[in-house]
Parts: C-alpha cells; sequence; structure tokens
C-alpha cells in the first residue's frame, strides 16, 4: 500500500475533514462489499453533519441503512454483523450517544475475540463525534474517547487532519478489530491536503505536527490545532515548541511521546476529555515514566474542566484549552512566566 | 397469569408423525446428553473441582434440543448464561466443554470463557452470554448478515423470560420486524428472573411484547420436545423464506437453582412446586412415556442409550479433569485480533 508522507512529491488535492471521511468510506466501500454503514439519518440526510452525503446514492440503502433511533440496538446489530462475515461502519451521532450503547462496546464487541480464545472476532468501526464550543450544551458536546481507551480489546483513534482521518479510517475498517473512531464536529470543514492516491495509515504511529526544540505540546484531536496555535505564540517570544498528536490512543506510540519529552525536557498534554482520570492522565504518566531523567519539570496536563459542558458561551468557552492558556501553560513550564 | 390469551401450538396427529422414531431417538439422546453433563457439572462444583459457578438448564432441555434440531450446523445461535443446553444441541462435544468449564487448554475457548461464555464457530454458536439479552443484538446482526450475503442461514437468540426487561431486545426486535430479517427469538419462560417469579417484574404479557413489533408469536409446552421442534420447524422455515422474525414463547421450568450454589430455594417457591415439575413435567420422561406408549421402542433401548451417555459424560469429565491449564503466555494472547 502506498504510505505517502505529505509534503512529499506526490499529487495532492484541498479536501474538508468531512471530504476525506467520505472519500474513505466510499473508497472502502467500493473495495469490499461487505462493508456497510448503519446509522440514524445517514442515507439520505448524510447526517447532521453531511458527512456521509453522496454515499447512498452510490451504494443503495441496503449498504447506507437509515436506522431507528436505537444507539445500542444498532451497535449490537454491528457486532453480530461483524462476527458473521461483514464489516459494519456504525454511524453515533454524537459521543454522548455512546453511553446507551456501552455494554454493546464494552461487554460484547471488545470482548467476543479473548472470550472465544481467538475464535471469533468482530471487525467494526464506531464512527462517532466530540468537542465542545458548538452551543450544544452538556449532551452534546462531551469527549468521552477515554473510556473506550481504558477497555482491553477496543482501538481508538481520533485523527485531526483530513489527511490522517481518510488514512485511519481506512484502516480502522480493515482492522480485524472493533475501532472507535473519534471525529471532531468542529473540524469537519478544516481543510487541508489529501493525496489524490489512494493510502493507509498505519495506527500506533504519533505524528509530529511541528519540530521543535524547547517543549512539547502534546495534542488530540481538536486540541491538535489548539496546540499548533501556542506554538506559534510560543515562537514570537522565542520558546520553540514541538506539537506532536497521537493520532491513535490505543494502540498508542509511546515512544515518539517520550523521545520527544526527553529532548525538550518539558512536556504539556493536552486533550478535550474531561481532566480527572482522562487521556491527559495516561499520557502524562507514560511521558514521566519514560522521560523522568529528562524532564526539568513535571509533565503539565490540560483536559476540558470538570463539569458538565454549560451551554452560555461564556461559560462553556472556559471549560477547554485554548491557544492563550496552553502557551500560558507552556511559559510557566519553561520558566518563563 | 400472564399470556393465558395466547393459546399453546399444539400439533396435529398428523405433524406429530412427520417427526420419525429415528429423530425422536435423537432428540431424546440430546436431551439425556444434556442432562448427564449438567448433573456432572453439578458434582463438579460440590467436590469443589469447578471455579466459579454455573447455571444448570435441568428441566428445559426440550427446548434447546428442540429448536436446534430445527437447524442445520451452518445456522446461527445465540445463547445465555445457562447456555450449556444450546451449547450441546447445537452440536457441541461435551470433553471440550467440561474443559472450558474447569479452565483448562483443551476448553472451547482455551479456558478463557468458563461456562459463561462457550462459543464454537464450527457449530455456528455465537456464544454464550453473561449479561441478560447482551446477545439479542448478536443473533439479530446475524440475522442482518444471513440476509445481505443471500446464504439462507438463520440465526436463533435465546433468552429467558427474565430478558424481556431489557432495553436492547425491544430496539433489535423492531429492526428485524421492519427489515424481515432471518432471525427466531426462542424465549424461554422458566417462569423465575433469578429468583423472583415473573409476575412480579413483568407488566402485561409476554407475547404483546412481539406482537407490538408486528412480530409473527406462536407459544407452545416447552417440555414436550416434539411440539418444541415443530413449532421451530415452522419458524426457522418462514424466516428462511424470507418472511420475516418470529418468536416463540416456550413454557417451561428451571427444575434446580439460579445457579449450582442456590440451594434454599423455598423463600421463592415452595417444593411441592418443584416436586410436581419433576413428577410430571420432566422432559425426558415425556418423551420416554410417548415412545414406549407407542411401543416403538422397549425400555431397553432407551436403558442402552443412557449407559452410553453416561459412560462418554464420564469420559469426558475425566478427559477434562486430566486436562492442562493454559499456558501462561496465553493470558495476553487474544486481546486483539
Amino acid at each position: 500500500m502506498f504510505m505517502p508522507e505529505v509534503g512529499q512529491q506526490t499529487a495532492t488535492r484541498e479536501l474538508t475533514l468531512a471530504q476525506a471521511i467520505n472519500e474513505a468510506l466510499a473508497e472502502e466501500m467500493r473495495r469490499d462489499p461487505n462493508v456497510f454503514i448503519i446509522g440514524e439519518d445517514v442515507a439520505e440526510a448524510g447526517t447532521p453533519f453531511k458527512v456521509l452525503k453522496g454515499l447512498v446514492e452510490e451504494f443503495g440503502p441496503e449498504r447506507v441503512i437509515d436506522s431507528p433511533i436505537s444507539e445500542a440496538g444498532i451497535t449490537g446489530l454491528g457486532v453480530g454483523a461483524a462476527m458473521t462475515g461483514t464489516r459494519p461502519v456504525v454511524d453515533i451521532m454524537f459521543g454522548d450517544f455512546l453511553t446507551l450503547a456501552m455494554d454493546q462496546m464494552v461487554n460484547q464487541a471488545a470482548k467476543i475475540h479473548y472470550m472465544s480464545g481467538g475464535k471469533l472476532k468482530a471487525p467494526m468501526v464506531i464512527r462517532t463525534t466530540l468537542g465542545a464550543t458548538r452551543r450544544s450544551a452538556a449532551q452534546h458536546s462531551q469527549s468521552l474517547h477515554a473510556w473506550f481507551a481504558h477497555v482491553p480489546g477496543l482501538k481508538v483513534a481520533l485523527p485531526a487532519t483530513p489527511y490522517d482521518a481518510k488514512g485511519l479510517l481506512k484502516t480502522a475498517i480493515r482492522d480485524d478489530n472493533p475501532v472507535v473512531f473519534f471525529e471532531d464536529k468542529l473540524m469537519y470543514q478544516k481543510k487541508g491536503p489529501v493525496p489524490t492516491e489512494e493510502y493507509t495509515l498505519p495506527f500506533g504511529v504519533a505524528d509530529i505536527k511541528r519540530q521543535g526544540s524547547d517543549v512539547t505540546l502534546v495534542g488530540t484531536s481538536s486540541m491538535v490545532y489548539i496546540a499548533l496555535e501556542a506554538a506559534e505564540l510560543l515562537a514570537e517570544e522565542g520558546l520553540s515548541a514541538e506539537v506532536i498528536d497521537p493520532r491513535t490512543l490505543y494502540p498508542l506510540d509511546k515512544e515518539t511521546l517520550i523521545e520527544s519529552a526527553k529532548k525538550t525536557g518539558h512536556a504539556l498534554v493536552i486533550d478535550e476529555g474531561y481532566e480527572r482520570f482522562g487521556a491527559t492522565a495516561e499520557l502524562a504518566s507514560i511521558i514521566a515514566e519514560g522521560a523522568f531523567y529528562h524532564l526539568d519539570a513535571p509533565v503539565k496536563r490540560m483536559g476540558a474542566m470538570d463539569v458538565p459542558i454549560p451551554f452560555s458561551p461564556a461559560l462553556e468557552d472556559l471549560t477547554v484549552a485554548t491557544a492563550a492558556s496552553v502557551a500560558a501553560a507552556a511559559r510557566a513550564l519553561c520558566g518563563r512566566a | 397469569m400472564a399470556d393465558s390469551d395466547l393459546s399453546r401450538s399444539v400439533a396435529d396427529p398428523a405433524e406429530l408423525a412427520e417427526v420419525g422414531l429415528e429423530q425422536c431417538l435423537h432428540m431424546y439422546e440430546q436431551m439425556s446428553r444434556i442432562r448427564a453433563f449438567e448433573e456432572q457439572v453439578n458434582q463438579l462444583y460440590l467436590s469443589a473441582k469447578m471455579p466459579g459457578l454455573a447455571h444448570l438448564y435441568i428441566g428445559q432441555e426440550a427446548v434447546a434440543v428442540g429448536v436446534c434440531e430445527a437447524l442445520t450446523k451452518e445456522d446461527y445461535i445465540t445463547s445465555t448464561h445457562r447456555g450449556h443446553g444450546h451449547c450441546i444441541a447445537k452440536g457441541a462435544s461435551t470433553d471440550r466443554m467440561f474443559a472450558e468449564l474447569l479452565g483448562r487448554a483443551p476448553g472451547y475457548c482455551r479456558g478463557k470463557g468458563g461456562s459463561m461464555h462457550i462459543a464454537d464457530q464450527e457449530t455456528g454458536n455465537l456464544g454464550a452470554n453473561a449479561i441478560v439479552g447482551g446477545s439479542a443484538g448478536i443473533a439479530t446482526g446475524a440475522a442482518l448478515s444471513c440476509k445481505k450475503q443471500g446464504n439462507g442461514r438463520a440465526a436463533v437468540c435465546f433468552f429467558g423470560e427474565g430478558a424481556l426487561g431489557q432495553g436492547l431486545l425491544y430496539e433489535v426486535m423492531n429492526m428485524a420486524s421492519l427489515w424481515k430479517l432471518p432471525v427466531v427469538y426462542v424465549c424461554e419462560n422458566n417462569q423465575y428472573n433469578e429468583y423472583t417469579r415473573f409476575e412480579e417484574t413483568t407488566a402485561g404479557t409476554l407475547s404483546a411484547r412481539p406482537q407490538a413489533f408486528g412480530i409473527h408469536i406462536e407459544r407452545v409446552d416447552g417440555q414436550d420436545v416434539r411440539q418444541v421442534y415443530l413449532a421451530a420447524r415452522r419458524l426457522v422455515e418462514r424466516a428462511r423464506r424470507g418472511e420475516g422474525p418470529a418468536f416463540l414463547l416456550c413454557d417451561t421450568y428451571r427444575f434446580l437453582g439460579h445457579h449450582v450454589g442456590d440451594i434454599d430455594r423455598t423463600y421463592y417457591r415452595s417444593k411441592d412446586e418443584e416436586r410436581t415439575w419433576r413428577a410430571e413435567r420432566d422432559p425426558l420422561n415425556l418423551l420416554k412415556n410417548i415412545l414406549l406408549g407407542q411401543g416403538q421402542v422397549d425400555q431397553g433401548m432407551l436403558d442402552q442409550i443412557e449407559r452410553e451417555i453416561q459412560d462418554e459424560t464420564s469420559a469426558a469429565v475425566q478427559f477434562a479433569l486430566d486436562a492442562p491449564f493454559p499456558d501462561e503466555r496465553e493470558v495476553t494472547q487474544h486481546v486483539y485480533a
């Protein structure tokens, strides 16, 4: 499989993240007749975010299946279908609704391979969303990816760019395990270069989004852009920040995180999930354990504020890290406060 | 009494005559095999040779055997925490089942599943499930696969009446009916949700539930294996023809406790009730009396079958007791496919 790095001599065009997702699904559905999509308003509506626009026209309602509003049911159907020779992509409109499908994901999909001594498997993708600051309030704004990274048997991908989204989704569909695939709702219209040629991206390989030498900023999903903006601010002050995107929480590329922290001596982890017991805790502890003797300061964590996401913009914007707050934290970490 | 409005399907003499002697003897043998297996499991528990607990199927044998008699090896089943009977009826061999219950390497799941998670891909068994109602999605998803692949297979979802308290079942029955999926929901009403009589937990009738989704329903005497078989055959063939899902309500009785350790049951049901069922409604005795009454077999033939089953069961349990435990390296294998 052709696996280009953006920036190499390869033809690209600008796609939005939504278009990249759409293209990944269409390519995989053309390649493998066993791939199908099931979810609420996935067919003619193409989801509320219009990510699946045009797919039902090409593949028909048998492969782009509009379901009742039954998250547990469609996830359960997905598990059974995956165990018997198909490759479902289950669409859970908002990540907050994963709570309804929890038993099917955690007790069924995640465990069937192990419980059956390796005889059965559930090759399925659960596509869903994360991210706040859309004024959608407490039940449509959470970032719950850490829950699934906690469960052995599941894989978790959270791409930040159109290029990563397409390559990782194609890999997710081909993976023989249940993969929970998180997309930030606010990033759907973000554009980026995507190769015209087909490619996939491996799981468990972090991407260095920006090279730097003074401080490591580890950002996930939506927070990759915040980290990159913060790096710009810091550069103006003569601080060189390296921005690392793990791209998948499980499998996790620990080595790239640790090596960067060893190099810079300062690490800050930024994620949009709740801070307590969240992804930042795991990533920070991996860095602390692996780079302890090279660190000049404790690893700093910045997750979402530990409150239900409030509706009022005046309050909601306080709950998530911003470029300014990340830059301030990085400055403090480097003794430049 | 719930469901008094739905009368039982009773096959007429012409239909019953279709169930030939050979088939009756096969069903008798399978029921005896389950009975002998479960009695041995109880002994293994009482003699402290089995880790953990098990939920015995004694008294309900006619349901699993009658239904599986109507299936091919390629058809799928999903099972429950009380699943040994379904597993044997679908064709599993008891030596590897005992090995699984004892956590030994040659067990169906290499000892990693145990009593409540036996799965056997070879015989279309997609697994027992320790979450009540948890496999409803899997069975329905398997039926979706069957329909998509046009392979003529059907799926059977076994569950107890207690599973009617779980929402997942209603979500998937709705979809199965909408999309005419080849799945038969076999509800074994053994009258007790663990330690509570089902009327105490069930508003309305059991049969009104599938009827609300327009699902075809039949009710049978779950102690009469010939009636169960004939009803299951009708419903499975109907499903294969593309006429949609069905619900088979089987009136039955759990002769023993919720699990092997549930010895004192007088706080939820009387000893008289148990004695009456055992004396008058034992599925093995019912079939035996029919066969003897028809003069088709003599007592000696049935004794011979039972002796052979006893020998087979003793050898199977010895196989398991002699089998090695899994190698420690197994603990991290099969987490991911």
